[in-house]
């Protein structure tokens, strides 16, 4: 068990991850406040923030590369922020493992290639994973927190690094790929079966544009294959933290179950558990609460106790919820944030929620 | 306008919107409404995650269709199936005479050579599955739960992108039926749904137009979930007068300042974002109540579906031009 503050404090990568909705950018934006705030040089690397909270960390456009948004009065600390471009770092990698600027041309023009670097399904995943990566190398930045896209699959960040290789792996792709290495340089006839039967189902255009991206990317292989390996030693290592955010709503829950469930069984561990917007706690149980409705009816407190009796209800069912997250959690610490008044929309919130992650942890 | 007509208009409502605000919910909700109003509903979880199961009071909802709330319709109740892209593959490619080739595409690595060529490609098969649906299912109306936001467009979008990247083949023709399928609202409508906060309202606002601008598909009024209702009295000075003649403790006096305090921020914001969405996006709005502390069973979708009912009567016949 450790405290989110010795996370930030000591982690290289923190990964925050959980569904949409939850409030995930807000929770890594806050843990980068934190690490400036302890003296860390600290990144966080986002996806699609809100406007206005990328207003408040002062990406007011969508920038590739990090800009220092943050450096707090009391520390040497610096917090930078950076939005992800799936596109542009898809390109800098074909760039970084491409035999020559023709070959990286070549790629980067294909139909096949524009369409999967855009949107090919965890495309997003690969290249947040690309990116820390990169800025890991860089050896710049004593912190990276990334935010990890809204996902429908918990393991999609984590099979991310695979999601080329896994495609290079393809007996399609062998195929396609063998003649330009061998003696014979066309296409041997169980190729052209295969091909023959894909160009009936998505026509000509698009399988002679894949063909081309395969050949083109020859030799770029094992580049890729290193780098996938290595993106996920990082995530398995010592040095990078799960961060599970989660809200305490009855569906998100049960969400984070599973997600807690699959990333434990794929062998990563979750050190820490943000439990956001929590109701804050009453004095009154819920049943004291409609006793007290009851008995300022038709009062002009009626509506304050209205308000109470609806508050202690979602209180009551959140208290034993948050329990459930805490046992799934198993050995991570939980954290809640209270519901806050007023969206997270600068800097002075986002130390407002920084200061529930780390001061008010038990 | 008569809830009856407004979900006989088309054959398919798909629900999209982004996680986490209710889209699940509210598929429930509209396939209990319809069933309550004596028409046969089919609902179809797209992703196969049984969300919407104990909405439904069934353990699961999987790819043989499952008959839930037999209190409903004369015990014709509400039937519930999942579509998951990978299925509808298989099926599609059976369908369309590979069946001999499906093993062995799905060992060779074909089908996943296939999704990654042609992106979309996934979402149309689902999509493909619907109409297929559409044009067998006996059922008066099929509600989608489509899947996320993001997602959401890509299933709309996947016809239109599709067209433009294959342009013949197989997977050609089937885009344009299910272009056709989409375009025309006698067929299929799209609900979208949102909460009244700042980002779901941004990004509901963006698909919106994204939809209008890229596909050309019918929107229903917008739903609005987990809005508040008008409390009087919050501003009220707790501490004083009122207080003391209703002699409360200090405890019940600070819950109550507490309680009072959160509820009209929270609902000072919602009205905020719901004038903002009425600003910036002209169509109806239809909202339905928070509930409190609530587990998601039938009762409460049966509220819901109450007043998703109330709200269809109060819109205006024209919604439906």
């Amino acid at each position: 068990m450790t405290s989110l503050a010795r996370l930030v404090e000591q982690r290289r990568v923190l990964v925050c991850c959980g569904t949409g909705g939850v409030g995930k950018t807000t929770v890594a934006a806050a843990l980068g406040v934190g690490a400036a705030v302890a003296g860390r040089r600290a990144v966080v690397v986002t996806i699609d923030p809100a406007k206005r909270l990328a207003d408040a960390i002062g990406i007011t456009e969508l920038g590739n590369e990090p800009r220092v948004v943050f450096r707090p009065d009391t520390s040497k600390g610096v917090l930078a922020a950076m939005m992800l471009d799936t596109k542009t770092t898809f390109d800098g990698v074909v760039n970084r493992f491409a035999g020559s600027a023709e070959q990286a041309e070549t790629v980067i023009a294909n139909p096949f290639y524009r369409n999967i670097s855009t949107t090919l399904s965890g495309i997003q995943d690969y290249m947040a994973v690309e990116k820390l990566l990169d800025l890991h190398d860089s050896g710049c930045w004593d912190l990276i927190v990334v935010d990890t896209p809204p996902s429908r699959d918990a393991l999609a960040f984590l099979e991310a690094p695979r999601l080329l290789t896994r495609l290079l792996d393809n007996s399609v792709y062998r195929m396609v790929t063998a003649p330009s290495r061998g003696v014979l340089r066309i296409l041997n006839a169980a190729a052209r079966t295969v091909l023959g039967q894909l160009s009936r189902v998505v026509g000509s255009a698009v399988v002679n544009d894949a063909v081309a991206f395969f050949r083109g990317f020859d030799g770029m292989e094992s580049g890729f294959r290193d780098r996938a390996d290595r993106a996920l030693a990082l995530l398995g290592g010592e040095t990078t933290s799960f961060v599970l955010v989660a809200s305490a709503r009855v569906d998100t829950i049960d969400e984070a179950g599973y997600f807690v469930a699959r990333v434990t069984a794929a062998g990563f561990a979750i050190d820490a558990v943000v439990v956001n917007r929590v109701q804050p706690p009453t004095r009154l149980s819920h049943a004291s609460a409609v006793r007290l409705a009851e008995r300022l009816a038709g009062s002009e407190l009626a509506g304050p106790a209205r308000a109470l009796v609806d508050l202690t209800a979602v209180g009551a069912d959140e208290g034993s919820r948050l329990a459930a997250l805490a046992e799934l959690g198993g050995d991570a610490v939980v954290v809640t944030v209270p519901q806050l008044p007023g969206e997270v929309s600068d800097l002075a919130g986002l130390e407002t929620v920084a200061g529930h992650l780390f001061t008010l942890t038990a | 306008m008569d809830p009856g007509r407004f979900f006989a208009s088309s054959k398919v409502l798909i629900v999209a919107g982004k996680g986490g605000v209710g889209k699940t919910t509210l598929a429930a909700t509209c396939a209990t409404a319809v069933a309550r109003l004596g028409l046969s509903v089919l609902l179809v979880e797209v992703g196969g995650r049984s969300a919407a199961a104990p909405m439904l009071g069934v353990d699961a909802i999987g790819y043989e269709p499952v008959r839930a709330r037999a209190d409903l319709n004369g015990g014709i109740g509400i039937r519930a199936r999942s579509v998951t892209p990978d299925e509808a593959l298989i099926e599609w490619l059976r369908f369309h005479g590979f069946e001999r080739m499906v093993e062995r595409m799905v060992r060779s690595g074909l089908l996943e050579v296939i999704a990654a060529s042609t992106p979309g490609i996934k979402d149309l098969l689902v999509l493909g599955r619907i109409r297929n649906l559409e044009q067998t299912e006996s059922a008066d109306v099929i509600i989608v739960d489509a899947p996320a936001s993001g997602q959401a467009l890509g299933l709309l979008r996947a016809p239109v992108s599709i067209t433009a990247i294959a342009q013949g083949g197989t997977i050609h023709r089937q885009a344009r039926a299910a272009r056709d399928m989409l375009s025309d609202a006698r067929r299929c409508r799209v609900m979208l749904v949102t909460v009244a906060s700042e980002t779901p309202v941004s990004e509901l606002i963006e698909t919106a137009f994204a939809i209008e601008d890229e596909v050309d598909v019918a929107l229903t009024p917008v739903v609005v979930n987990a809005t508040l209702g008008a409390l009087r009295g919050l501003d009220a000075d707790i501490s004083s007068a009122a207080a003391a003649a209703a002699s409360l403790t200090a405890a019940e006096v600070a819950d109550l300042r507490t309680a009072a305090g959160l509820r009209s921020d929270l609902w000072t914001r919602q009205q905020a974002q719901l004038a903002r969405l009425g600003r910036r996006l002209p169509l109806e709005q239809i909202r339905l109540p928070h509930l409190f502390g609530a587990d998601l069973d039938p009762n409460s979708i049966d509220l819901l579906a109450d007043s998703l009912l109330a709200g269809i009567e109060s819109l205006p016949e024209s919604v439906l031009l």
